[in-house]
């Protein structure tokens, strides 16, 4: 499966499959697979929330249900941990029916997250994220410190480990909900709409975390969110749900944005998907046009003699960093009279989406390439990004669903 | 009748002080039945609350008793207690029983019917048992309201223990009761002064509990 | 039957009479305390320091035992109806204040902004805005300080009769007579539940922005919680 651009994730998987943890027998993967099978929620009054739903949602992955109000996505979600009961169909955690076991002894192994975090005011952060650990009837001092420690893997002060939710920020708070339901280490994580009680700004940080973490982790996460672009920045795969509780598509981020399955799901994608598509093809083999880069201090003569008639060239310092434009014909040598070259894109890290933009942010049109230490790879015109997507679609249709790029959706 | 002269003369009145008709006799009788009465009542009207307002079911039916309970007149079943079971404790703590379970379970069941569903939803989730919730989550959450309701049913009882007097018992009433019937207006002016006191010791010692029971994160947090 | 309603002629009342007597000395201190509680609760809302020390001071009043308040008043107002009424109006503030403040704050913000925005004054703001919203809050107090004053007002017996029905308990007991006190006790309770559903259906017809009642009424409609009970909390 095509994902988002959690390289790294998929090397760890390959680890984990391969070489399993000493003492783990069996390959985790597949004992943790949840599947969801022809499963139906109904109303006394009549209402379908969720309508013969089939899905199959895999390990070390960020599966993400998204739709419109009304499309069953919570209510699939709750009927994970049985918090809803299906009016028909199964379904299974690593193949075993969640029927079969004690309601609580299924909850205490998938961590819950909600929307508010739903923290217990009445007790301190760490013991908050106690909670879980002191069910399963570990010590207080033992869920204490795995508390702690859980306080830093998500990126909590320490200091705050005694304060009380009141005195928290909605995004710490959301937080400590993630950390509470990391505590007691379970493969699974459910998380319904944990972010979207907070500022867009909070929000971002609070995804990159997660995304962070779940690099360190690897956990099976099943995440809930009406917000498309949130799906496609977090998501390895997304189930699109439309309203009456009925699967759309169920797809990796960039054949969703390529290909939607039908209009509902193009219109729920919002405008623009093209170039949002383009998130998740790399820079790595765009054309650069090194012709027009020129270090500080090269003969005028030779600049207005290898670049196009008049053309501007991009003057670099000795060490090949950018300094700016300028016209060859007229440039005095000075460089302060140089015109900013505005933003840079990193070649191979960036995706074509950022070329795009940086060329159209330059006052020259050409988009200034860098290496990982800011020298200068080479210039792109909008042309060259052009023809770079469509190679780059031209293959992605030629074999199957190509690695995706390491990079991230919005950059 | 100058209030606070009568006042002063009962209390500097050494006489007062002492033996089977003394103030501290007669302010622990009436402690006594204010504890009896509380008691029994928040035996009642506690796990009943709690629970209905758990499990959120119920609610109306418990409106309905309350109400009912409210409509009961405590003087009116006193002499009627008095009639049916004569002298005695009895017929006391029926009436204050009926009494103060009315603001115990309802404000129980409001306190725990309003707390925050986040934090509910989010135990249950983890897989915590349901008794468990209620007691771990709901009630900390709940508890400023709920220690109000006992509060306001002890300050009910201790001015309505004065009853006790009318069927020959003790307690505080009995200076005001003999004080009337004696036209010892001392008398009733202590007596009063006497309840008020007791209902402000009242107020002082829930005060401490809920600091010393409710925790910072909830206290704080209550600044409506 | 007769025993019941059978009235001996020393106090002076019907059946009927007592009924109506004891109405009127119950619902008019409240009557009076509402009207009281009204501005008392928003000076207390606009300036909350008030409130504590108000709360209080009501809760001790409170906690004076209705006869002795009675009897101190005896030689104000002497052994009349008037000497009931007014502790019974005192003691209904301690129910009616954090129920008219607790139906004040019970109004949205956004409501008061949209108010102040649009240019409606502060007095016509509290009649015509917060008032009618804070409804359910209030008649929840009215319930609760009408069931205890109609309770109370049978305490009036032990001063000169005065206590309406209640006097049937004194005569009770002077003249063996235990169906005289059920017949009091009975009459009284019916008496309160009956005005206790007249206030619920008077919430009903002012509150048509209402959802009926069950599951949808909020707090301070389906169940009267005691009000001088989750306020004093502003106290502590």
């Amino acid at each position: 499966m095509a994902g988002s651009g959690h390289r790294l994730i998929r090397l760890r998987t390959l680890v984990h499959v391969i070489a399993p943890r000493a003492g783990k027998a069996v390959p985790e993967g597949f004992r943790r697979l949840i599947a969801i099978e022809d499963v139906s929620k109904r109303y006394a009054d009549g209402t379908v929330a969720v309508d013969r739903l089939s899905l199959q949602i895999p390990d070390h992955s960020i599966t993400v249900l998204v739709g419109p109000s009304g499309c069953g996505k919570t209510t699939t979600l709750r009927m994970i941990n049985r918090m809803i009961e299906p009016s028909s169909g199964t379904i299974r955690v690593g193949g075993e029916d969640v029927r079969a076991r004690p309601v609580n002894t299924l909850r205490r192994s998938m961590g819950y997250v909600i929307q508010n975090a739903g923290l217990f005011q009445h007790r301190t952060v760490l013991d908050n994220i106690a909670t879980v650990p002191r069910l399963l009837g570990w010590s207080r001092q033992r869920a204490r410190e795995r508390a702690a420690e859980l306080m830093e893997r998500v990126g909590l002060d320490p200091a705050m480990a005694r304060r009380y939710p009141y005195q928290l920020s909605g995004g710490q708070q959301q937080r400590v909900g993630v950390a509470r339901a990391l505590a007691a280490d379970p493969p699974i994580l459910l998380m319904d709409e944990p972010f979207s009680a907070v500022d867009p700004v909070v929000r971002r940080s609070l995804q990159e975390e997660l995304l962070r973490i779940q690099g360190e982790l690897g956990k099976a996460i099943v995440f809930v969110t009406h917000d498309m672009d949130e799906a496609i920045t977090i998501g390895d795969r997304i189930a699109v749900l439309r309203t009456g509780g009925r699967l759309a598509q169920f797809a990796a981020p960039d054949e969703i944005l390529s290909s939607p399955a039908d209009p509902f799901v193009e219109e729920f994608l919002g405008s623009d998907r093209g170039i949002r598509g383009l998130s998740f093809l790399s820079t790595r083999d765009l054309e650069l046009d090194r012709s027009r880069v020129f270090p500080v201090g090269s003969d005028r003569r030779e600049m207005s003699g290898r670049a196009p008639e008049g053309a501007p060239v991009l003057v670099t310092d000795a060490d090949g960093r950018p300094l700016g434009w300028a016209d060859p014909g007229s440039w005095d040598g000075n460089v302060e009279a140089l015109e900013p070259y505005g933003p840079v894109f990193e070649v191979g890290r960036d995706s074509l989406r950022v070329a795009l933009d940086r060329t159209v942010l330059s006052p020259t049109g050409q988009a200034v390439g860098v290496d990982g230490s800011g020298k200068v790879l080479g210039v792109a015109g909008q042309e060259t990004v052009a023809a770079a997507i469509r190679s780059a679609r031209r293959r992605r249709a030629a074999d199957a669903p190509q690695e995706a790029p390491a990079v991230k959706a919005g950059r | 009748m100058n209030v606070l002269n009568f006042m002063q003369s009962f209390f500097s009145d050494g006489s007062h002080w002492h033996g089977r008709d003394g103030i501290p006799q007669r302010v622990w009788e009436h402690v006594q039945y204010t504890a009896a009465a509380l008691a029994i009542a928040s035996a009642i009207g506690l796990p009943v609350g709690l629970v209905t307002g758990h499990t959120r079911r119920g609610g109306n039916t418990l409106a309905f008793l309350a109400a009912g309970a409210r409509a009961l007149p405590t003087f009116g079943l006193l002499v009627l207690m008095f009639f049916w079971l004569g002298l005695g404790i009895v017929p006391v703590m029926i009436p204050l029983v009926v009494l103060a379970i009315p603001p115990v379970l309802v404000t129980t069941y409001e306190a725990v019917r309003t707390v925050d569903p986040s934090p509910v939803d989010a135990a249950r989730g983890m897989g915590m048992p349901e008794a468990r919730i209620l007691f771990q989550v709901e009630v900390p959450a709940a508890l400023p309201l709920i220690l109000s309701g006992l509060r306001s049913a002890t300050v009910q009882i201790v001015s309505t223990a004065t009853i006790a007097a009318y069927v020959s018992l003790g307690g505080v009433g009995r200076y005001i009761l003999d004080g009337l019937y004696q036209h010892d207006y001392e008398k009733v002016v202590g007596g009063a002064a006497l309840t008020a006191v007791l209902a402000l010791l009242a107020l002082l010692l829930f005060w401490a509990v809920g600091r010393v029971a409710v925790s910072p994160g909830v206290r704080r947090r209550r600044t409506a | 039957m007769n025993g019941f309603f059978d009235i001996p002629s020393d106090l002076q009342h019907s059946y009927g009479g007592l009924i109506a007597v004891h109405m009127q000395e119950a619902l008019v201190p409240v009557l009076a305390g509402l009207l009281l509680a009204l501005p008392v609760g928003l000076l207390c809302v606009r300036h909350g320091w008030l409130y504590a020390p108000l709360l209080w001071t009501s809760t001790v009043l409170y906690a004076i035992p209705s006869i002795a308040f009675f009897v101190v008043l005896i030689d104000y107002t002497g052994l009349t109806q008037l000497t009931v009424m007014i502790p019974l109006c005192l003691y209904s503030l301690v129910v009616l204040v954090p129920a008219v403040v607790d139906g004040i704050r019970s109004v949205p913000e956004e409501t008061n902004a949209a108010a102040s925005a649009m240019g409606i004054g502060l007095a016509r703001r509290y009649l015509q805005v917060q008032l009618p919203i804070a409804v359910p809050a209030i008649t929840a107090g009215l319930r609760v300080a009408v069931a205890s004053s109609i309770s109370l007002v049978s305490v009036g017996a032990l001063i000169g009769n005065q206590g309406g029905l209640g006097n049937l308990l004194t005569t009770a007991q002077l003249y063996g007579r235990p169906r005289l006190a059920v017949s009091s006790v009975v009459t009284t309770a019916v008496l309160a539940i009956v005005i206790d559903a007249l206030l619920v259906l008077l919430r009903r017809v002012l509150t048509p922005w209402q959802p009926p009642s069950g599951r949808a009424a909020g707090r301070s409609g389906a169940t009267p919680a005691d009000p001088a009970a989750h306020t004093a909390e502003g106290a502590s």
